[in-house]
């Protein structure tokens, strides 16, 4: 029987499982250093926060994998040996392999700076990473100020994770407004107003120049690299970004960019060996999508997507309409299709933006310049249907029509109030100033 | 009450202050627990009442108005009254005493017998029943009251916790309303107009109210003449008719998250609780069986007491014994047939087996009324059954069970595996209904918050993360999943039938052949 081994039990590995298994009889082994068992990384917050317990994170019950005839295997895997298919444990041990799948995921970004393994410095991407903030930062008497560095969506996470315990945080972001690399204008200075409205001590413009120690090694400071203001500190949090965490493959065979090369069939230069999830990465991008997707759906994706070519029916990764979702805060925030923010749009990108009074709702929508064709739409407080956005991006509809027919799309809760004649009025007056 | 221990998140000064006064309400009633003979009654129980509603309306207030809108659980499973810590047990053991008392042994209430005056806490009540029915407090005003203080202050509580929310604003005012209105004042009126009928609650639909048909309930209402019969009827109507459109066109939540009491004193004053139900597999299991034996128990006895007080004789009155077994037979094999005909194959195995059996078991039982001789329907006396049933279902289950254990198992384990009434409404919502919860595409990320905060233990997220509306008979509606969902995954919607139960193997968002290919079935 084929013995299929995946090292990683996050979305990817874990989907990329299931499905095989539904298609065959295969033998199935997953490897983790984390965990024992699958967990959601995206609710580790809600685990510091006291909305749920670890185990309600985890998706299957134990018994799960017996019974689906998973094999999970803890362990950390040293060295891949692609030529004896030979995996070397750090314990020592070995497991050979018919077909290698990579899903290792990410780790945290650092980018040198001083300071940055000190004690009570941390990331917040793995459960160590949770058990580590637990540590340092239980209560705001053993963490009297908290310093998060990068603001991303992991960033805006961390933060509301630290004031839901009322330890003070200093948020540094490079930007000039919060996320704006990937929101427009209008969108990313409601956020940054809406993360001051927290009491959340936000810095534009700010880098970490180096954190500070006492004798022990644990924190006391951080130094911003603009001013030379030092800020005392307990914690600090580096969330600026996330890379491939793939530094057990560097003495392998297999081929590495900033991740582990793969075609579009998610295999690597070495045969039968595959990558999916956020430590695969393109050789060339897919479209408008970057060559690394370090996103929950893509990755759950891919595994899909594999799992066919594994069972013998080889199939492209060739993802549908982009579509992503974040909260901030009390924000909630779904995309459909491409909206560009100023870095990087294309010059035909045209945006069509409105705003409620609030300051908690928006919309931007994003259309071609000369075809009026619909290319995409960030929603912020109004919730909207995947179904229908992917139907309209398909059909390629234009601009016009998506305004007019915006109810078909509202999936807020019954009840609610709806916004649409208000957007419809701004739509025309808009067009109005410009004609 | 309101005691949310500063473990993990300290409660302010203000809150602590609130508490107090809350705690002071409670000591009012306990000191005439004790038998404490207060002076002035009246002003004493205004004073116990008012500061515990007080005390809950400030801390409400302070616990929600100085945050922003959006979703409050911060720290529910740090507090210890809310995950089972030791203020959740002593909470869970002192209600469960509570109810105790008040089902078997009343008197410790100060409940007068044989004409006696009452005494202790029920003579404190005795003032308001007098003023509201011109009569003494019995143990059931006293409960009445206080489970109708509890829904409004924690439903203010509750509107405040979720003021961004109107669906649950607005069904909270509904159960808030239903629960003053009906289940509380009208019955009181409709005793000054006409003491000759049985107390009845109208939103209290049979077999919830498992002794609306009693005989003394019946003779109650024929003997008040026609208000009486009226009433009778829409008791009749309220399940035969009312129950299937209403279920049919918005799901159970119609009734058991807007109108039913169990279901307001859960959602509101149970709602700190609502994470602690099982979402275990077999707790899944033991839910399916246990409920539909206490649905099929609740036809059996109330068959079998009306049954007994009917007639053998035309002459008497046109509804006989032999009449009402063959309507009751050709109701039961109409739905069975039906359901078994149209919708067959929605139906899991363990489900088909168990509606077979149970139907047999029935129809056997029923048959014998034509063959044997005993004045006994199914060979018990149709007293014990019902008797029975008062005790172990209608008190112990429902009551000391189902809201004794609020800080154990969670505010709907009566709801979840008890009721017969969400039992029917259960089976209905899961075939012929236009309602679901519809999971918004590919946007799951499995977080898990729907299923951590769903009263009745359904795993949302097995459902939302596979792109799959959520269809399952026990769902109340209450919509704390789509509140909760960080992504915006989930709403709850009447729609039409086609197409509600869709089971999905690839999510959208994925290459579009790979999903046809994958979702083909």
């Amino acid at each position: 029987m084929e013995h299929i081994v995946i090292i990683g039990n996050g979305i990817s590995g874990v989907t990329l499982a299931r499905h095989i298994r539904k298609l065959s009889d295969k033998k199935i082994t997953i490897v983790s250093a984390e965990t024992d068992y699958f967990f959601s990384r995206t609710a580790l917050m809600y685990v510091y926060m006291g909305h749920m317990k670890f185990e309600n994170t985890q998706p299957y019950e134990n018994w799960f994998w017996e019974k689906n005839n998973i094999i999970l295997k803890k362990g950390y895997v040293n060295t891949v040996d692609t030529s004896s298919k030979t995996l070397h444990f750090e314990e020592g041990d070995t497991l050979t392999y018919d077909k290698l799948v990579i899903a290792t995921g990410s780790k945290p970004n650092k980018f040198g700076w001083p300071g940055q393994d000190l004690k009570g410095v941390m990331g917040m991407y793995h459960k160590q990473d949770l058990e580590q903030l637990e540590r340092y930062a239980p209560n705001n008497e053993i963490c009297k100020h908290a310093v998060i560095v990068g603001g991303g969506l992991i960033g805006i996470e961390l933060a509301e994770m630290l004031n839901s315990r009322s330890i003070p945080v200093t948020f540094l972001v490079r930007e000039a407004s919060f996320w704006n690399g990937v929101l427009p204008k209008g969108e990313s200075a409601m956020i940054t107003r809406h993360i001051k409205n927290h009491h959340i001590d936000l810095r534009l413009s700010s880098n970490l120049r180096e954190i500070k120690s006492d004798n022990n090694g644990k924190v006391t400071s951080i130094i911003i690299d603009e001013t030379g203001e030092e800020i005392p500190c307990n914690v600090v949090g580096l969330t600026a970004g996330v890379t491939p965490n793939i530094d057990f493959l560097k003495n392998s065979d297999i081929e590495l960019g900033r991740g582990v090369k793969v075609n579009r069939f998610l295999e690597t230069n070495i045969s039968d060996v595959y990558a999916i999830g956020d430590c695969a990465e393109q050789h060339e991008a897919i479209g408008n999508r970057r060559p690394i997707e370090a996103v929950w759906y893509t990755g759950r994706m891919m595994g899909e997507t594999l799992a066919q070519t594994i069972c013998g029916n080889k199939m492209a990764y060739n993802p549908g309409h982009w579509f992503n979702s974040a909260k901030f805060l009390d924000i909630e925030y779904q995309t459909y299709g491409w909206v560009f923010g100023e870095r990087g749009r294309p010059g035909y990108e045209q945006h069509f933006h409105w705003k409620h009074d609030d300051d908690t709702k928006c919309i931007t929508i994003a259309y071609h310049k000369n075809t009026n064709e619909f290319l995409g739409i960030n929603t912020f407080g109004i919730r909207m249907r995947h179904e229908v956005f992917d139907r309209w991006l398909t059909e390629k509809r234009d601009v016009d029509y998506v305004i007019h027919h915006l109810p078909e799309a509202n999936f807020d809760p019954e009840f609610y109030s709806r916004f649409e004649n208000d957007i419809l009025k701004t739509y025309k007056n808009t067009l109005q100033t410009i004609s | 009450m309101s005691l949310a221990k500063p473990d993990a998140l300290g409660i302010n000064n203000k809150q602590k202050a609130a508490v107090a006064i809350g705690v002071i309400g409670l000591f009012i009633l306990t000191l005439a627990l004790l038998n404490t003979n207060f002076p002035n009654q009246g002003v004493f129980l205004t004073l116990a009442l008012s500061a515990i509603i007080g005390g809950t309306l400030w801390f409400s207030r302070e616990a929600y108005l100085a945050k922003h809108e959006g979703i409050k659980n911060d720290g529910v499973w740090f507090k210890s009254i809310s995950s089972r810590g030791i203020l959740g047990w002593i909470l869970g053991v002192v209600l469960t005493t509570f109810y105790i008392v008040l089902y078997f042994f009343p008197k410790y209430l100060g409940l007068g017998t044989n004409g006696e005056a009452n005494t202790g806490l029920i003579a404190l009540f005795d003032p308001l029943s007098q003023l509201l029915s011109g009569r003494n407090a019995s143990q059931w005003f006293v409960y009445g009251t206080l489970y109708t203080v509890a829904i409004l202050a924690f439903g203010y509580k509750f509107i405040l916790k979720y003021r961004h929310n109107r669906y649950q604003q607005l069904r909270t005012v509904s159960v808030m309303f239903f629960q003053l209105g009906f289940a509380f004042l009208i019955p009181e009126f409709m005793y000054v107009m006409n003491n000759d009928l049985p107390y009845y609650d109208l939103k209290s639909i049979w077999p919830l109210n498992y002794y609306i048909f009693d005989e003394w309930s019946v003779k109650g209402f024929l003997s008040s003449g026609n208000i009486g019969l009226a009433l009778l009827i829409f008791g009749i109507l309220s399940i035969f008719v009312f129950t299937p459109i209403l279920t049919y066109k918005y799901g159970k939540r119609w009734y058991c998250s807007w109108v039913c009491g169990c279901g307001g004193l859960a959602e509101t004053a149970g709602d700190s609780f609502r994470q602690l139900s099982s979402k275990k597999m077999y707790a899944w299991k033991i839910e399916r069986w246990l409920i539909h034996v206490v649905l099929v128990f609740s036809v059996i006895m109330t068959t079998a007491v009306v049954y007994t007080y009917l007639g053998y004789d035309k002459n008497d009155f046109w509804l006989t014994r032999g009449v009402f077994i063959s309507l009751v037979i050709g109701l039961l094999t109409l739905v069975f047939a039906a359901t078994m005909i149209f919708k067959r194959q929605e139906l899991a195995k363990d489900a088909k087996y168990g509606a077979i059996s149970f139907f047999i078991a029935i129809a056997l039982l029923l048959f014998m009324h034509f063959t044997g001789t005993t004045d006994h329907l199914f060979y018990i006396k149709a007293g014990a059954l019902r008797a029975a049933y008062g005790i172990y279902i209608g008190s112990i289950f429902s009551g000391v069970i189902g809201t004794g254990f609020y800080p154990i198992l969670g505010n709907r384990s009566w709801c979840r595996f008890g009721c017969p009434m969400a039992a029917i409404l259960g089976l209905q919502q899961r075939l012929f209904s236009k309602f679901r919860i519809t999971t918004n595409g590919g946007q799951c990320i499995s977080c898990g918050n729907c299923s951590t905060y769903c009263e009745m233990g359904i795993d949302v997220r097995a459902y939302a993360q596979k792109g799959e509306n959520i269809v399952r008979s026990s769902c109340v509606g209450c919509g704390i999943c789509s509140a909760v969902c960080p992504r915006g995954v989930l709403k709850l919607e009447n729609d039409s039938m086609k197409g509600r139960i869709n089971s999905k193997d690839v999510l959208l968002g994925n290459d579009v052949d790979l999903m046809e290919l994958v979702n083909q079935k």
